[in-house]
């Protein structure tokens, strides 16, 4: 039978910050919500994420950086994403990000950033509304 | 429409050239059950077939992912190229699924001869996906030597994995039960290589005896492969030598005898049989989509009108007639 296109997501923490709850606690809330979350583990470099979203398959990708790295990190990965042919997947990212970076990663392609003590609802309901357009 | 944003002829040789972007939606098309996919799939076929194919199952926590991480390793030193297939269970309430096997091999994922693609059970039974097949010989006609599939963890009948591979490693730890786990049918059968890993725990060589002796209660052919115990410890890299050695042992067994032609034979007979069941259902179910017809025969049956069997019989009779 041909269900419904299943959301695909890569949750992954680049860099070397080794806080993992938020991105955990997020997994668990697209889990629940009917996705389906492939988590890389700690400490990615952007080449690895990339190389790990293409032999997945995945819709979107979601980045936890708490380490301030956001500025280098980000840039990087939508480089990367582009080069690789995977521009129409969905990136997005949450950690410690000042708002007025939050802009101008948005500029870059970034979906959306979600900080600390947002409703992991809103979160849900971010990707379903962008993906399950497509 | 064309598949991907391209024809189906150049999906295919993107495949076969070992594309990792155009696999990567290929096998997520494949799970969704896309029509397109079996197209790709009649192409693809005859380019399949030439790998060494294993696999790995046991219980969740036994150590899988672990040992796939050495085996990945071993393989790279050999010069092989390697493609990995690990399922994990997609949840039956929210049909969502957290897919960490990767946490484990992750490092390989900078070596670019080393594929490995995560997939969610969707509630397909036996201890893999219902696209696992496909993702399995997608990977074969990507042409990697090696291709290994590691089934989510459960307990007692992940075992299609068995006719899918050639060699099947069945991954076993102490402290998982008395003897008569051991006597029970199935999960007990379906290893070529038996995986004692964890033998560092208390209690192994209690399991070691009791495996041994239940497997030596089994009457083997002359030539027949007889099973290997291996005891490792994945965390230390302890046995992974004995075990790749007995996995090049029931390769070369396969090779020198008919076996490898038999091997062939079961699986294409389980594929044959799972494509058939999965169409079928896909095929007279169509009919029914967004008629309500499915909801009435429920209600009919719970409401003590009709039982499923009734309701069966008389779904297959209109599919016929309108056939």
């Amino acid at each position: 039978m041909q269900e419904k296109r299943k959301i695909r997501i890569l949750l992954a923490k680049p860099g070397l910050d080794g806080h993992d709850r938020g991105i955990k606690v997020v997994a668990r809330a697209l889990r629940d919500a009917g996705m389906e979350v492939i988590y890389s583990g700690l400490h990615q470099t952007p080449e690895q994420i990339v190389n790990t979203a293409l032999q997945e398959g995945v819709d979107g990708i979601g980045l936890s950086i708490l380490s301030g790295a956001h500025n280098t990190i980000f840039p990087k990965m939508m480089a990367l994403l582009k080069e690789k042919g995977l521009s129409d997947l969905l990136v997005f990212g949450g950690g410690t990000i000042p708002p007025k970076d939050r802009e101008r990663l948005k500029t870059m392609g970034v979906g959306e950033i979600f900080t600390s003590g947002t409703d992991t609802r809103d979160i849900v309901n971010y990707i379903k509304g962008v993906l399950e357009k497509v | 429409m064309p598949f991907l944003g391209e024809s189906i002829e150049e999906t295919v040789q993107k495949i076969l050239a070992g594309d990792r972007r155009t696999s990567g939606r290929l096998i997520t098309r494949l799970e969704d059950g896309d029509d397109w996919g079996k197209e790709i799939m009649k192409r693809l076929f005859p380019r399949t077939g030439r790998s060494m194919t294993l696999g790995l199952t046991g219980a969740g926590g036994s150590g899988k992912s672990s040992l796939l991480n050495h085996l990945i390793e071993r393989f790279r030193k050999m010069g092989k190229t390697v493609g990995v297939i690990a399922v994990d269970p997609s949840s039956p309430f929210s049909g969502g699924a957290f897919l960490g096997d990767r946490i484990r091999i992750q490092h390989h994922t900078r070596d670019d001869k080393v594929y490995i693609r995560s997939m969610a059970s969707r509630g397909y039974l036996g201890g893999l996906a219902r696209a696992t097949t496909e993702a399995l010989r997608v990977m074969e006609a990507m042409g990697f030597d090696v291709v290994m599939v590691e089934t989510l963890g459960a307990g007692q009948d992940e075992i299609d994995v068995i006719r899918l591979v050639q060699t099947c490693l069945l991954v076993i730890t102490p402290g998982m039960g008395d003897e008569i786990q051991a006597l029970k049918a199935g999960i007990m059968e379906i290893g070529d290589i038996f995986v004692l890993n964890k033998s560092d725990l208390d209690g192994s060589i209690q399991v070691l005896r009791s495996i041994e002796a239940t497997l030596s209660l089994k009457p083997g052919q002359e030539g027949e492969w007889k099973p290997k115990v291996i005891s490792t410890v994945a965390t230390s890299g302890e046995g992974i030598d004995d075990l790749m050695e007995g996995i090049m042992a029931h390769q070369d067994y396969l090779h020198n005898n008919d076996a490898m032609e038999r091997a062939a034979f079961q699986r294409v007979e389980q594929e044959l049989g799972l494509i058939f069941r999965d169409e079928l259902e896909r095929v007279i179910f169509k009919g029914l989509k967004g008629t309500g017809k499915k909801r009435r025969y429920i209600r009919s049956i719970i409401d003590g009108k009709s039982d499923p069997y009734t309701v069966i019989e008389e779904i297959l009779e209109t599919f016929l007639k309108e056939r």
